[in-house]
C-alpha cells in the first residue's frame, strides 16, 4: 500500500534520484556561498588601506618582537609583575563594582518588565525597551562621552560598564523571572503583603540561584571589558598596557607581563567561576 | 455581618458569576459547591481582591471592600486570609517564615526583607503550629513537608493574620482522604474556638454536609442553592451538578466510613 500518487515501480531507482536531486541542489548552494564569499573578501580587500596579502607576513611581527624584547630579561617578569598587580586590581574591582551594582538594578528592572509580575503592567514595553537600549550601547562608546566629562579615571568606566550590565542582565533576570513559580506569589498577595515584599519573599528566594550564576558570567565578561576600557583612558591594567606598548621596542618586557597578568587573572576567574556555577546548577536542580 | 448583592464578574463575553446575592449575619462555616467553573474560585478571588469584580457589591461589617484600593485594600486581605488548593507556600523558605508571611501586612517592607520580625511573633507563629500539631517541623524548609502538611502550614499563615473571615478555595483537593479529614477538622476547630467566618469552596458532598452550617450551590455563575445541609438533598445535588439520575454521591465520596452506612444515608 503506497500513499504517492503515482506508486513507484522501482523504490531504489526512485531515492536513488532523489538524492541526487538533494546532492545538486546542495552543492550548488555550497558554491554560490564560496563564491559571494571570495567575491566579497576580494572587494574589502581592495578598498583596505594596507591590503591583506601584503600584511599578511607581518602578522607576527609584534609577537615575535615583544618575544624578542622580553626573553632576554625573564628574570624581571616577578618585577613587574609586582609593579602592575595594583593597576590588575584596580581593573577587578572595576568589574566588581559594576557587576554588584549593575545586577542590582538588573533585578528591579527585571522585576517590572515581566509579565505577570510588573508593578505597572502597562510599563512592560518601557522597561523592556528602556533595558534593550542599554544593553545596545557598548561599553566603549558610553566610557569616550564619560571620560571627555569627568576627566579619565575608574569612574567613567565604572559607570559605562554599570548601564551595559544593568541592561544585559535584566534581559536574562526577566527570562529568568518568567519561569518563576506564581503560587507563592498569589500566596503573599492574599495576605496583604506590598509589591516589594511579594518580589522579595515569594520571587528571588526561587530564582537567586539563577540570578547569581548569571550574575558570574557577566562578572568574567565584565573584566575582559574593564581591561579594554583602560585602552581609552580608564584607567587600570589596560592603561598600563596600552603605555606599556607606545613605548616601543625595548619596552615589551613590560608588555609581556602584563598580557601573562592579564591571561592567568581571565582563565582563573573563568575556572573560578564555571566551578560555582556547576555546584549552583547541581544543588538548584535545574 | 456580610451582605454580597448583585456581584459579578465576566471575561469578555463569558460571565463567570453572575449577579451573585446573599447574606450572613453571623460568623459562620459556609461551603460553596458547584461542578468546576460555576465561578466558586472566582468568587473567592474577588472576596479577597486578586480578582477585580465587574460589578456589584460586597460589604463586611458596613464596608464595600470592592471600593478599596491600596493600602485600604492590602489591610482588608489581610482581614481576609485565604487558603488555596496547591498550598501557595514559599517552597525554599522555612515553615516558621511561611507562618510569619501573615504578619507582612502589619510590618515595615524593610524589616520583613531582612527577616526582622518581632520575637513574640516568632513565638506566636510557632505557638499556633503547635496546635495544628506540626510545631515539630517548625525550621524545615515548606518544600520538605507531605501536602497535608504543607496545608496546615497554610492555616498557620492564615490564623497569623488574625482574620475576620477565612477563604478557603478547595483547601483538601489535592490531599488524600486522611489529610483531608486532619485539614478539614482544624477548619471547623478555628470556626468553633476563634469564631471566625469559614468560608470554603468544596468539591465533594459529604464534606460540606458533615463541616458546613450552611451551604450554598452554585451552576454556571449563579447560585442555584441556599440552605442547610439538611435541605442538600439528592435531587438538589443533581441539580447544582447538572447529573442525571446515574449521579451518586457516595461513587466519589473521599470519607472514611464503612460503606454499607453510607449507601443506606443515600435515598436512590
Amino acid at each position: 500500500m503506497s500513499l504517492s500518487p503515482n506508486p513507484p515501480h522501482d523504490p531504489r531507482a526512485n531515492y536513488i534520484q532523489m538524492m541526487q536531486r538533494k546532492r545538486l541542489y546542495g552543492g550548488l548552494t555550497m558554491a554560490i556561498f564560496a563564491l559571494l564569499l571570495v567575491s566579497g573578501f576580494m572587494l574589502a580587500n581592495d578598498r583596505n588601506a594596507g591590503g591583506f596579502w601584503s600584511g599578511l607576513p607581518h602578522v607576527l611581527d609584534f609577537p615575535a618582537d615583544v618575544w624578542a624584547d622580553a626573553a632576554p630579561k625573564v628574570d624581571q617578569l616577578p618585577g613587574h609583575f609586582l609593579t602592575f598587580f595594583p593597576s590588575l586590581l584596580e581593573t577587578i574591582n572595576i568589574a566588581a563594582v559594576s557587576t554588584l551594582i549593575g545586577a542590582a538594578i538588573a533585578v528591579v528592572l527585571s522585576m517590572l518588565a515581566t509579565r505577570g509580575l510588573a508593578l505597572w503592567p502597562r510599563a512592560i514595553p518601557v522597561f523592556r525597551r528602556a533595558m534593550d537600549i542599554m544593553r545596545a550601547m557598548p561599553e566603549i562608546v558610553i566610557a569616550l562621552v564619560l571620560i571627555f566629562v569627568l576627566g579619565g579615571g575608574p569612574v567613567p568606566a565604572m559607570i559605562a560598564i554599570t548601564f551595559h550590565t544593568a541592561g544585559a542582565l535584566g534581559k536574562l533576570f526577566s527570562e529568568v523571572n518568567e519561569n518563576a513559580d506564581l503560587k507563592p506569589i498569589e500566596g503573599l498577595q492574599s495576605v496583604g503583603a506590598g509589591w516589594v515584599q511579594r518580589m522579595w519573599l515569594g520571587v528571588i528566594p526561587q530564582v537567586a540561584p539563577n540570578y547569581f550564576s548569571y550574575g558570574l558570567l557577566r562578572f568574567e565578561i565584565n573584566i575582559r571589558a574593564s581591561a579594554i576600557l583602560g585602552f581609552v583612558g580608564a584607567g587600570g591594567i589596560g592603561y598600563e598596557l596600552k603605555n606599556a606598548m607606545s613605548w616601543g621596542l625595548g619596552k615589551f618586557d613590560e608588555a609581556a607581563a602584563i598580557f601573562i597578568l592579564l591571561f592567568l587573572t581571565i582563565v582563573v576567574f573563568d575556572q573560578l567561576s564555571s566551578r560555582v556555577r556547576q555546584g549552583l546548577i547541581h544543588k538548584g536542580g535545574h | 455581618m456580610l451582605l454580597v448583592e448583585n456581584l459579578t464578574k465576566s471575561f469578555g463575553s463569558n460571565t463567570a458569576v453572575d449577579r451573585m446575592t446573599f447574606e450572613v449575619d453571623r460568623p459562620m462555616m459556609i461551603g460553596i459547591i458547584g461542578r468546576s467553573g460555576a465561578g466558586k474560585s472566582t468568587f473567592l478571588r474577588m472576596m479577597n481582591r486578586m480578582t477585580p469584580a465587574s460589578s456589584g457589591r460586597l460589604v463586611f461589617e458596613g464596608t464595600d471592600v470592592l471600593q478599596l484600593t491600596g493600602g485600604g485594600m492590602r489591610q482588608w486581605q489581610s482581614q481576609c486570609a485565604m487558603i488555596f488548593q496547591q498550598f501557595n507556600l514559599v517552597p525554599r523558605m522555612d515553615v516558621v517564615s511561611n507562618v510569619l508571611h501573615g504578619t507582612l501586612n502589619r510590618r515595615s517592607t524593610l524589616g520583613t526583607m531582612f527577616n526582622l520580625y518581632p520575637t513574640e511573633d516568632i513565638h506566636k507563629a510557632i505557638d499556633i503550629l503547635d496546635r495544628l500539631g506540626i510545631a515539630d517541623h517548625a525550621a524545615k524548609r515548606a518544600e520538605a513537608l507531605s501536602g497535608g502538611q504543607q496545608q496546615r502550614v497554610a492555616i498557620a499563615r492564615a490564623l497569623m493574620q488574625d482574620p475576620k473571615v477565612i477563604l478557603a478555595d478547595e483547601p483538601i483537593a489535592s490531599l488524600d482522604p486522611m489529610n483531608a479529614q486532619i485539614v478539614m477538622d482544624a477548619l471547623r476547630r478555628i470556626h468553633d474556638e476563634d469564631g471566625r467566618m469559614v468560608i470554603a469552596n468544596l468539591h465533594t458532598l459529604d464534606t460540606a454536609r458533615r463541616y458546613c452550617d450552611r451551604v450554598i450551590g452554585m451552576r454556571d455563575g449563579r447560585i442555584v442553592f441556599d440552605g442547610s445541609p439538611a435541605q442538600l438533598t439528592v435531587g438538589v445535588a443533581r441539580d447544582i451538578y447538572g447529573a442525571d439520575e446515574t449521579f451518586s454521591e457516595s461513587a466519589t465520596s473521599t470519607e472514611i466510613r464503612e460503606h454499607t452506612g453510607h449507601q443506606a444515608r443515600v435515598p436512590a
